[in-house]
């Protein structure tokens, strides 16, 4: 059965009374309790593809289309109500920012039990052992101490493990974590990365892991797709995808990476800018900047073309090529 | 957080001291005195002399002032000049019925102001929002004495629902109560609508929508509590003001209270009364303000850390 296959996604916003769609064609899918690592740069709508798969965008005013297949259900056919049984309970969300993601009027153990006491139908004590269990698992120093804090007394690293926890207390079939340690220092960032991924694999979480840390996904996706302005380009097991990658971008991407031993001077960037929303060039969106670019990227919207068994790119380069 | 509440407890002592020399000294530089009130007609200048030395009104100002502050320090409000009895008694007399119209519309304020801020700001752009707020700006335009005689009209002389005026029940309370509150209702509304509006695209609202609670539950249970500082502020503010701000309502609907005992002594200087109901509504001013950051602390655990 299927777990996760996202189709065609798309987030319409109306903004000035005019439509922007910040993700368009996004398609990719995941089997149980395999970690898919999600790439691109700020603005490419890694966040947003989150939102919508758990029907967030919706709430503040973004039209969702295409199909969320989550095991036998299409998600965006659900009304808000079969949503909310499913938010938080069977699809759990880490935020971006654990600086302010959290409700600064209450206690965080009350914020980390207030899921599980809504889905779980159990005894606030109950509650309350499950949510100590889940912190100190996390490493949370003092969990009884810390239960009862309220989230300005904490510092940047236990919030981010209160949200973690948050997320992971349900003991969901998936999380979503939109990098969950960006806001951390490298030190401890490290650290938890190490807690939070032995946890969803532990329990046999699914995990669409959001970051802008190729080492991060090389080290633990099983599978990766890369986006590049609201598209996904490129999408396949992660050995291959790292080894011999197709998409112009992804390539340049894996070259922006420094090594040690690398001589000075030779770390590469990819010339020019990601367009904004609604700035976007016609045919392919990756043409201005691509080196590779030749006459239909300026004026046709490259289709996603599967290469290989779950291996899947959007360039005019591959099309035609295989399937 | 004792701390906190000792040292501005203390601090009501000084400011005691300034409310009394701005009241006593401005009372006593509006033209005329008791005396001219007291006068029957007829009497002489010697009578005059006499009845101002009587009231020790010939002594200067600020002899006059540490007379009346020693015996208000030990709790003798002194005598009416007019109505011939203890300042205290009267103020006792009348204060259970303005605190009772404050309460009550304080209660208005508090509900009807929320309600109508947390719909309209949960409908945002709609028309139950412009209703609600359209309701807000008139309660806190029109004049409180106009919108006493208007519901008077309709529910007391064309309804029939509410008596006219007096004190006694449950019942005559309802209108004053409707006419003081509606103020504190529509200020209050207008605040909860916008404070809470800001609070709806915080980050933290997300996760909240992520934990999958309803959206009702969100609302109310984190955004309305985020959104609670600027609403109490203006809560404190009206906390105090309302008492004073009875003075006309009491008179529309003839309640008796401190504000139609404050008025009647203005018009015939009746130094005693006006110092000392003066010094109790400023007071409740200052007091309101108090109990608001009192419950800052208890709205927000940020404050409550800076007391400590």
């Amino acid at each position: 059965m299927t777990f996760l296959k996202v189709s065609d996604l798309e987030v319409e916003f109306c903004v000035d009374k005019k439509k922007i769609t910040p993700i368009e064609q996004v398609s990719f899918e995941m089997k149980k309790g395999e970690v898919l690592g999600m790439v691109g740069e700020t603005g490419s709508g890694k966040s947003l593809t989150a939102h919508a798969i758990m029907g967030l965008s919706s709430l503040v005013g973004g039209k969702i289309r295409g199909r969320v297949q989550f095991g036998d259900k299409d998600l965006l056919s659900l009304s808000e109500r079969e949503m909310q049984s499913i938010r938080g309970s069977q699809i759990a969300f880490i935020p971006q920012n654990p600086m302010t993601s959290l409700d600064p009027v209450y206690r965080v153990g009350d914020q980390i039990v207030e899921g599980l006491y809504k889905h779980r139908k159990i005894s606030k004590r109950a509650a309350k052992l499950k949510a100590l269990e889940i912190m100190e698992k996390l490493q949370i120093p003092k969990a009884n101490h810390v239960f009862q804090q309220y989230p300005h007394q904490l510092s940047g690293g236990l919030k981010q493990r209160i949200v973690i926890a948050i997320g992971l207390c349900t003991s969901p079939q998936l999380l979503i974590a939109d990098e969950p340690t960006t806001a951390l220092d490298v030190t401890v960032q490290a650290q938890i990365m190490r807690l939070f991924l032995k946890m969803t694999k532990d329990k046999g979480i699914g995990l669409l892991l959001i970051t802008h840390d190729l080492g991060v996904i090389a080290q633990v996706s099983d599978k990766i797709a890369v986006m590049y302005a609201g598209n996904i380009v490129e999408f396949g097991p992660i050995k291959t995808v790292f080894n011999t990658p197709h998409h112009p971008y992804t390539k340049a991407l894996l070259n922006c990476i420094p090594t040690i031993g690398m001589k000075k001077g030779t770390l590469d960037a990819i010339y020019g800018n990601v367009p904004t929303v609604g700035n976007y060039p016609p045919g392919c969106r990756y043409q201005p900047r691509c080196p590779d670019r030749f006459a239909p990227c300026g004026t046709i919207v490259p289709k996603m073309t599967k290469l290989a068994e779950d291996t899947r790119v959007a360039c005019h380069k591959y099309n035609g090529s295989k399937d | 957080m004792w701390i906190y509440i000792l040292r501005r407890t203390l601090l009501l002592i000084p400011i005691f001291f300034i409310i009394s020399v701005v009241v006593f000294s401005l009372i006593h530089l509006v033209p005329g005195d008791p005396i001219d009130s007291l006068l029957i007609p007829g009497s002489t200048a010697e009578d005059r002399v006499e009845l101002t030395k009587a009231y020790g009104l010939d002594k200067s100002l600020p002899v006059q002032y540490c007379v009346w502050l020693q015996k208000f320090v030990t709790g003798d409000m002194g005598q009416s000049i007019i109505e011939k009895q203890p300042v205290k008694d009267m103020i006792l007399y009348n204060m259970p019925f303005t605190i009772r119209l404050g309460v009550a519309s304080l209660f208005v304020s508090f509900f009807l102001g929320v309600s109508l801020g947390i719909i309209s700001s949960a409908a945002k752009n709609t028309f139950i929002d412009y209703i609600s707020m359209i309701i807000a700006l008139l309660g806190v335009t029109v004049p409180a004495f106009w919108l006493g005689l208007i519901l008077m009209l309709i529910f007391s002389v064309m309804l029939g629902w509410f008596p006219v005026s007096g004190s006694g029940s449950l019942k005559t309370l309802f209108l004053p109560a409707v006419t003081v509150g509606m103020g504190g209702a529509g200020l209050i509304a207008r605040i909860t609508r916008v404070s809470m509006l800001e609070m709806y695209n915080k980050e933290f609202v997300l996760l909240l929508y992520a934990k999958g609670l309803s959206r009702s539950a969100i609302i109310i249970k984190h955004i309305f509590r985020n959104a609670l500082m600027p609403v109490i502020t203006i809560f404190g503010l009206r906390l105090g003001w309302i008492l004073g701000g009875a003075v006309t309502i009491e008179i529309v609907f003839s309640r008796p209270g401190i504000g139609s005992m404050l008025l009647s002594a203005l018009y015939r200087r009746d130094y005693p009364v006006v110092q000392a109901s003066l010094v109790f509504l400023t007071m409740a001013v200052i007091i309101g303000a108090f109990i608001a950051d009192l419950m800052y602390a208890y709205a927000d655990p940020r404050v409550r850390d800076v007391y400590k």
